[in-house]
């Protein structure tokens, strides 16, 4: 290679590919990630699409983007702002211009930036021409015309040709990254196995575009991002939404009883109904329901028989199955609930993320109606939280909610990928056939957890539901004591699920100046925060809370050991209310936002800092 | 006798003390519910099913509180969604019989989504739908089933609604088994009952029952003994549509629609009369059948509409299996170590 480029060494890179919505861009992003991930980098991604299937061409509103950080030390989010910006046409660079550091590489196509695009996009000159993209570092490659004289002896048409150029900018990238284009050419035959001249195609433009870089004079820097410290072991690249139907697929296997979900299609949670459709062979029974009511409802009706019962939805659905769960709690029966949360209130934006159903998870039904509610703070660790959700409804006959987020249901990692028999067991208090002692409220003097005697079980015939029951004996009851009793035993019941956690963790020293206090998916973005700045020597940890409803035991020890707690949410400050309420006791100072977006690592430096330099 | 496979038999004979519950039944005297439980106490016992494997769901009203009084397993759940239940239950566990006890207002008011959803899907549960034309746990509203005009607490100058038939919306909705019966005759409701029971698929049992208190009387243009003769079209399948008290008047189709005939009258044969096929998988006859009301027609009581068609919980059941034969995924191990994966060493 006698060229004149340097290559530069480095701890991380975040790169973002954009276009059109038919550009291709999603597939790129992920084959880019899969060759991040073979060259032992660690990595994060987050889609980032319109919720329109076809918004109209070429326009801002069609525009549909992939965003990989990639790394050579361990990673946490999918990044803040892009080192380097793949854009496709006008509009997608128009729409993610802002999304770039200043100085990022941004790789465009010139052929698409000719005649009504630009005018399409918003901009009133070619944004190439015009001095605007001075501050980066740009390449030009027409990259349509090159894809289209590349593939002119192919025997594709010219439409296939031009749906190929996205292969020829991943295969510029590639050059840009040093990395092997073996595995995607494989990937890309294996695509079209049906269709070998589409295979080759998109083959001779991947090749293409590689040999191209090397070639010109264009690229005077490529980089270099080595294997990350990676604990041994076998991985994958997972999302959160086909983590969490996993981990719940986990959790019957050991459970030994079968899975039902019941649910209803709704964005962000949609794929986990899919995924668990695919899983027939593994027993897993899905009922697309007629909506949201009769989702929960047919999983309870599964739970009364037996089955492990899951309903998934967003926040607009958990609304509609706010009196559902309030049966499921008084019948006490094990249900699993997974609110993939999206920003509200009503509609708002189905495809933006947002923490903000904490509230409608911890309070929302009639009557006092307690239940467990777990969060899951990363795509990968969905698969955990899904599995000890299932774990504690089955365990301890109590619905719990399991909230996620769209942030880290489409957004994926580094998956290390465990044995199923390594889980912790999971055990259900069946009921024994023909025990002549059952009753239906008879409880485990510890727990106080009834047994689960499904419908069909010999000699246990019994009558639950909606109605206030006596403890025990399970009759049909207005007694007032016996009401206070029941509310005392359900709350009771719940709280007691705590001595089962584990306790609260914290990152860094567990006391010092500041303890941020986070839950949830925005554990990526508080984690890289706070480990920043603990590098500079900053006394600030970290306490990312995963079980909210009952909180870990020792988490009043564990906030008593710190100046100043500031707890950071992606809405109002909803944690930061139940905390006050639980443990009021101390002075909780917040930061939230509530823009649909996740928090940038930046942003928390800002805030973090100035609350260390504050006296 | 055994009705299905799937369900397990009672190794023993089952009686009718065997499904009574310990329960006081608190419903109001002269209630036709009263006669709905005598009648399901006649037919699970002769079903021959293991008495563990019937389980009685029900949402909200008068007729829901039906599980605490039979000894089976039974769920009470919440309003309009005894149909969602229900189909969950059976999906889990298709080894159950399971039966329905719902209301007018609980089905087709606030449960109307879920009713017409399991009537298309055609899951194996059995419905016994209390048609009272009357809210009656809530102390007298207008209900979907209330005849156009009438005075109700919510309706003080009569209502302005059009209601249900009851029939219509069944099969309307493709439901695949429709019969009805009033509350006053047992010895039908059992035999439709059993009926229903065999059927494969969503059965529906419209039971038309009298509301003592808030709609007395409600059905009684058709179950009072002076016109229950002219009245009442007892159907029988395979059989001419035949009724009154000489079994003289019979149901003919002139053209599209259907005619109240006298045989030997104007040249009217019992060969005209039409025969009822309640088999028949095209609804028409029985939607024409089910319409039928007084003073023109005589009601049709009995089975109406007992279709043949694949059940979802067959279906499923068989995907399930299919699946679990043919999949190289045989545990989550599997699933996990399926697709793009590599060793970091």
């Amino acid at each position: 290679m006698a060229k004149h480029s340097q290559v530069i060494e480095l701890e991380d890179v975040v790169v973002k590919f954009v276009g059109d919505s038919g550009d291709g861009m999603q597939l790129t992003g992920s084959l880019f990630s899969d060759s991040a991930a073979l060259a032992g980098n660690d990595l994060a991604t987050f889609p980032d699409f319109p919720a329109e299937i076809r918004a109209p061409h070429n326009t801002v509103a069609g525009v549909s983007g992939f965003q990989v950080h990639l790394g050579q030390r361990k990673i946490f989010t999918s990044g803040d702002m892009c080192d380097v910006l793949v854009a496709m046409n006008p509009a997608s660079l128009r729409a993610n211009q802002k999304w770039a550091k200043p100085g990022a590489t941004i790789l465009v196509d010139t052929s698409a930036f000719e005649g009504k695009a630009i005018g399409k996009a918003g901009y009133q000159n070619n944004p190439l021409e015009d001095g605007s993209l001075d501050a980066y570092q740009l390449i030009k490659v027409p990259i349509s015309e090159l894809t289209q004289a590349c593939l002119k002896e192919s025997g594709v048409d010219k439409r296939v040709a031009e749906r190929t150029r996205n292969m020829f900018a991943l295969g510029i990238t590639y050059y840009l990254f040093h990395r092997d284009l073996q595995g995607t050419l494989e990937f890309l035959k294996n695509k079209f196995k049906d269709k070998p001249k589409i295979a080759q195609a998109n083959q001779v433009a991947l090749r293409a575009g590689y040999n191209y870089a090397e070639t010109i004079e264009a690229i005077h820097t490529t980089y270099r991002i080595g294997p990350a410290p990676l604990e041994k072991g076998l991985y994958r690249n997972i999302t959160g939404n086909i983590a969490t139907a996993w981990g719940l697929l986990a959790a019957s296997e050991r459970s030994g009883r079968q899975l039902f979900l019941g649910s209803y299609p709704i964005t962000p949670a949609t794929e986990i109904l899919m995924e668990l459709s695919k899983h027939k062979s593994l027993g897993a029974k899905v009922f697309q329901a007629e909506d949201e009511i009769a989702g929960i409802c047919s999983a309870i009706g599964a739970s009364f028989g037996g089955n492990m019962a899951v309903t998934s939805t967003s926040g607009p659905g958990l609304s509609l199955k706010s009196e559902a769960l309030g049966l499921a709690v008084i019948a006490e029966l094990p249900l699993i609930v997974v609110n993939v949360q999206r920003a509200g209130p009503s509609t708002g934006m189905p495809t933006k993320s947002e923490q903000s159903d904490l509230f409608q998870a911890l309070f929302g039904r009639n009557g006092e109606c307690p239940l467990v509610v777990i969060a899951a703070s990363s795509p990968a660790n969905c698969f955990h939280y899904a599995y000890m959700a299932s774990k504690i409804a089955m365990e301890h006959m109590t619905p719990v909610i399991l909230l996620t987020d769209g942030y880290i249901g489409f957004g994926s990692e580094l998956f290390k990928v465990p044995d199923v028999n390594d889980l912790p067991g999971i055990k259900p208090p069946m009921a024994i056939p023909n025990d002549k002692n059952f009753k239906p409220y008879r409880r485990d003097e510890k727990t106080l957890v009834r047994q689960w005697a499904p419908a069909g079980t010999e000699g246990l015939r019994h009558r639950i539901g909606g109605l206030e029951k006596t403890n025990i004996d399970g009759y049909v009851s207005t007694d007032p004591l016996n009401h206070q009793l029941m509310v005392n035993i359900r709350e009771e019941k719940v709280n007691r699920v705590a001595d089962y956690l584990p306790p609260q963790k914290i990152v860094g020293e567990d006391s010092g100046d500041v303890l941020v206090v986070g839950w949830g998916g925005t554990e990526g973005a508080l984690l890289s925060t706070v480990s920043k700045m603990q590098e500079l020597g900053k006394k600030i940890s970290l306490a990312q809370f995963n079980y909210i409803k009952p909180l870990p035991h020792n988490t009043e020890q564990l906030f008593s050991k710190f100046k100043k707690i500031i707890v950071c949410e992606l809405n109002m400050g909803q944690f930061v209310s139940y905390l006050r309420m639980t443990l009021p006791h101390f002075k909780y100072l917040q930061y939230n936002k509530v823009e649909g977006l996740p928090f940038h690592v930046q942003e928390l430096t800002e805030v973090f800092t100035k609350l260390l330099e504050e006296k | 006798m055994l009705l299905k496979e799937r369900i397990e038999s009672s190794p023993v004979e089952l009686t009718k003390a065997d499904f009574v519950s310990d329960q006081m039944v608190k419903w109001c005297p002269g209630c036709g519910a009263h006669a709905i439980l005598a009648a399901v106490g006649n037919v699970f016992p002769s079903i021959g099913y293991k008495k563990e494997h019937f389980a009685m769901v029900s949402g909200i009203g008068c007729s829901s509180r039906f599980p605490y009084y039979v000894n089976t397993y039974g769920f009470h759940g919440i309003h309009g969604r005894a149909s969602a239940i229900a189909s969950g239950l059976k999906l889990a566990n298709p080894g159950l019989s399971v039966w329905i006890a719902t209301g007018d207002g609980d089905s087709m008011a606030i449960g109307g989504n879920h009713f017409i959803h399991i009537l298309r899907r055609n899951i194996d549960v059995n419905i016994l739908l209390f048609n009272n034309q009357i809210y009656g746990l809530t102390k007298g509203q207008y209900s979907p089933t209330t005849p156009i005009g009438s005075v109700t607490k919510t309706s003080p100058q009569g209502t302005i609604e059009h209601p249900f038939t009851v029939s219509g919306l069944v099969l309307g909705a493709q439901g695949t088994f429709f019969a009805r019966v009033p509350d006053n005759n047992v010895k039908l409701m059992t035999e439709v009952m059993y009926e229903a029971a065999r059927h494969d698929g969503t059965s529906v049992v419209e039971i038309l029952q009298n509301c003592v208190i808030f709609a007395d009387k409600t059905h009684a243009m058709i179950t009072d003994r002076e016109y229950r003769e002219d009245r009442q079209l007892l159907l029988k399948h395979g059989e001419p549509m035949l009724f009154g008290k000489n079994k003289d008047k019979g149901i003919m189709l002139a053209g599209n629609k259907l005619v109240v005939v006298t045989v030997g009258e104007h040249g009217v044969v019992e060969s005209d009369i039409l025969v009822h096929d309640q088999y028949r998988k095209d609804p028409g006859i029985q939607r024409m059948t089910g319409r039928m009301m007084p003073p023109e027609f005589p009601v049709a009581l009995g089975v109406i509409r007992s279709a043949p068609y694949d059940t979802y919980d067959d279906l499923m059941e068989e995907q399930l299996d299919f699946a679990s034969k043919s999949s190289n995924i045989k545990s989550v191990n599997d699933l996990l170590r399926s697709g793009d994966t590599w060793e970091i060493k």
